[in-house]
């Protein structure tokens, strides 16, 4: 590499469906020199080489043993957000590769995201926001639209990270009454400043809260964790929110579940897959809200996504320790 | 009167759109002899003396000088919610009735309700729940973003009990809030949420991503947002209404959406409610409209439910009346 080069940085695309954002590119040029893969896999030989780095937007590209194998010179790989579910961490580490995320981006848009679904299920906001936008003059009783109060109920929160806990945090404001499930006991301080109680069973819970949030990263210990057994646990008045994963619940197990009244209604960020097909029955359940993996979709997070990556991946190449390396467990 | 009948109560109706609820129905009718309007008018000569007191509920029935000159015997309006605006106060009690309302128990909710449509809007909510479930949605393109809302500042108009219930909320999302009001609150009520008092509205406008209206409708309240002050908003903000619709002129509101002089609003409360099907705030894609239902939610609606016949019972039988509105 010649002196005063800047370091490649391989990205999927730019634009685009799932590119990297048009706003993001004069920062990232600043630093690197951008090749995307439709260049690379024109010469695969020349660049191969010169790629020292890889920011992953939305999961792509998709990192396996043959791209690994391509890119010699390759020191780190950046993932915007959080979630590593996508990448064989052992894989990537075994070439001698880094690996980042952007932990401290995400945790507040995605509480925010979190509660925001949470609040929109509980009130009914499509469902009253159709009613009162249709075309036409909807018969219905005042009666029949009727919310669940928030303030005073009841917040399970399985996962109490970073995001678990400043959505315990915005909650709290609330006035709800805070449960929480997690790999680990959180410290006695933190739980109290959030007025938050460790079940330390999952039935626990699942029995007693009204709103249960999924904040978990996705594990083959955390995979499907709310199936049959646990939609069965909570009330037939709770709701599922699920901001984690799509894989950490049972979604037919789930639908069934909300078919048949065994809970009151779900609000869901991620599926399986993502988007879910046209035909699938979540679609229609009038008590079912699906956004389309809001969790850090704002100019402001995806950009302090970007921020992040560009600082793990210069401290990679310049020797340095990483702000948020994230190791194969 | 036989001395055990239950004082009989005017209503509007039972069960209907904007009727006492069926689950209320066991509660009131073991403290009173409901009449609805209907009823009452079939057999007006008999019932007018007998109607005590009128529980309004949604608003309904409405009360007139017709009425209240048909109704000796009346002593208490209970309505519900905590709004008066469309009572005509000074006419009422100069029939000597007193009239109540419920104003904290709809607090919570309503603030509630507020933190739900900011965020619903700020993250296009409704917009992206459209996306997921569509037919023609073949993928979620990856520049499809909403606005932050930790970090942003909350200019809340009205710092009543929903208004600061609404910036005890906006405080753990880490918002800056500023605030305007009638008078100034204390120091220590302003530094438990970290709001900033703004003496003159066009400050607290310039300086918000979110404006939020929390006031009462009042003569000095009507159209409190009109052209001047929609232009004085950052293009980038967003306008939420959980007070009255007649507190914004609506009209303007159009406009500056449509000509993006603000960028969205999110609307508990129009004027009428509900709006006529062709009116342009249906059809933007900037706008989430939800039918007041600020205080709807099972529990709050049977708390007012008990409130209003306390009020009424307290003042059929000559007692200071809880929750008492005087003009």
């Amino acid at each position: 590499m010649e002196e005063g080069e800047l370091p490649w940085l391989l990205v999927n695309e730019i634009g685009g469906i799932r590119g990297i954002l048009h706003s993001h590119v004069p920062f990232l040029k600043k630093h690197f020199h951008l090749i995307t893969m439709k260049e690379f896999l024109e010469n695969r030989k020349d660049i191969g080489k010169k790629v020292q780095a890889i920011y992953l937007w939305w999961h792509k590209p998709v990192i396996n043993k043959e791209l690994l194998q391509s890119l010699p010179n390759l020191k780190v790989i950046a993932n915007s957000g959080v979630g590593m579910d996508h990448l064989d961490l052992k894989l990537v580490a075994s070439f001698g590769v880094k690996m980042a995320n952007a932990p401290r981006a995400v945790s507040s848009t995605t509480a925010d995201t979190g509660m925001a679904l949470l609040l929109a299920s509980a009130r009914r906001l499509v469902e009253v926001h159709n009613i009162s936008v249709s075309p036409s003059v909807e018969k219905y009783c005042e009666a029949d639209i009727l919310g669940v109060k928030v303030t005073g109920a009841t917040l399970g929160i399985i996962g109490m990270g970073s995001i678990g806990y400043k959505i315990a945090l915005r909650a709290k404001a609330f006035e709800m009454n805070i449960l929480y499930h997690n790999r680990t006991r959180r410290k006695v301080q933190e739980e109290q400043d959030v007025g938050a109680t460790y079940c330390k069973k999952i039935d626990s819970l699942l029995q007693q809260a009204d709103f249960v949030m999924l904040v978990v990263s996705l594990t083959p210990q955390t995979h499907k964790l709310i199936g049959k057994r646990e939609l069965e646990l909570m009330k037939p008045t709770a709701t599922l929110i699920n901001i984690s994963r799509g894989a950490v619940v049972d979604q037919e197990a789930l639908l069934v579940a909300l078919q048949t009244g065994v809970i009151g209604a779900a609000a869901l960020d991620v599926t399986s897959p993502e988007p879910l097909p046209r035909d699938h029955p979540l679609l229609k359940l009038k008590n079912v809200i699906i956004t389309p993996h809001l969790g850090i979709k704002t100019n402001k997070a995806t950009y302090m996504i970007t921020e992040e990556a560009v600082e793990n991946i210069l401290a990679a190449l310049n020797g340095l320790p990483l702000p948020s390396e994230v190791l194969p467990s | 009167m036989e001395g055990q009948e239950l004082p009989y109560v005017l209503i509007d109706s039972i069960g209907e759109r904007y009727g006492v609820y069926v689950d209320h129905l066991g509660f009131l009718k073991k403290r009173f002899h409901l009449i609805t309007m209907k009823e009452y008018l079939e057999n007006k000569t008999f019932l007018s003396k007998k109607i005590r007191a009128i529980y309004m509920w949604y608003h309904r029935p409405a009360i007139n000088e017709e009425l209240l000159q048909s109704l000796p015997n009346l002593k208490v309006v209970a309505s519900s919610g905590v709004g008066i605006d469309h009572l005509d106060l000074k006419l009422i009690s100069s029939y000597g009735v007193k009239v109540s309302n419920t104003p904290f128990a709809v607090s919570t909710d309503t603030a509630d309700m507020g933190m739900a449509l900011l965020l619903a809007s700020a993250r296009r909510l409704v917009e992206g729940h459209e996306m997921a479930v569509s037919p023609d949605t073949e993928y979620f393109p990856a520049d499809w973003l909403g606005v932050e809302v930790s970090g942003a500042t909350l200019g809340i108009l009205g710092m009543g009990t929903i208004g600061y219930k609404v910036a005890e909320r906006a405080k753990a999302f880490e918002m800056k809030i500023l605030y305007h009001n009638r008078n100034q609150r204390k120091k220590e009520e302003e530094s438990a949420v970290g709001a900033v008092y703004c003496k003159k509205i066009d400050d607290l406008l310039q300086q918000s991503d979110f404006v939020l209206l929390a006031v009462t409708l009042t003569p000095q309240t009507h159209k409190l947002i009109g052209k001047r002050e929609l232009e004085l908003m950052k293009p980038t903000a967003t306008l939420i209404n959980i007070s009255r619709g007649l507190v914004v002129d609506q009209d303007a509101l159009v406009e500056a959406l449509q000509n993006k002089v603000i960028k969205a609003a999110a609307l508990d409360v129009t004027y009428p409610e509900p709006l006529p099907r062709d009116h342009p705030l249906l059809k933007l894609k900037n706008v989430i409209i939800t039918p007041h239902v600020g205080s709807a939610t099972k529990k709050t609606r049977w708390v007012m439910m008990e409130e209003m016949a306390e009020s009424i019972e307290a003042g059929l039988a000559g007692l200071p009346v809880p929750r008492e509105v005087l003009p």
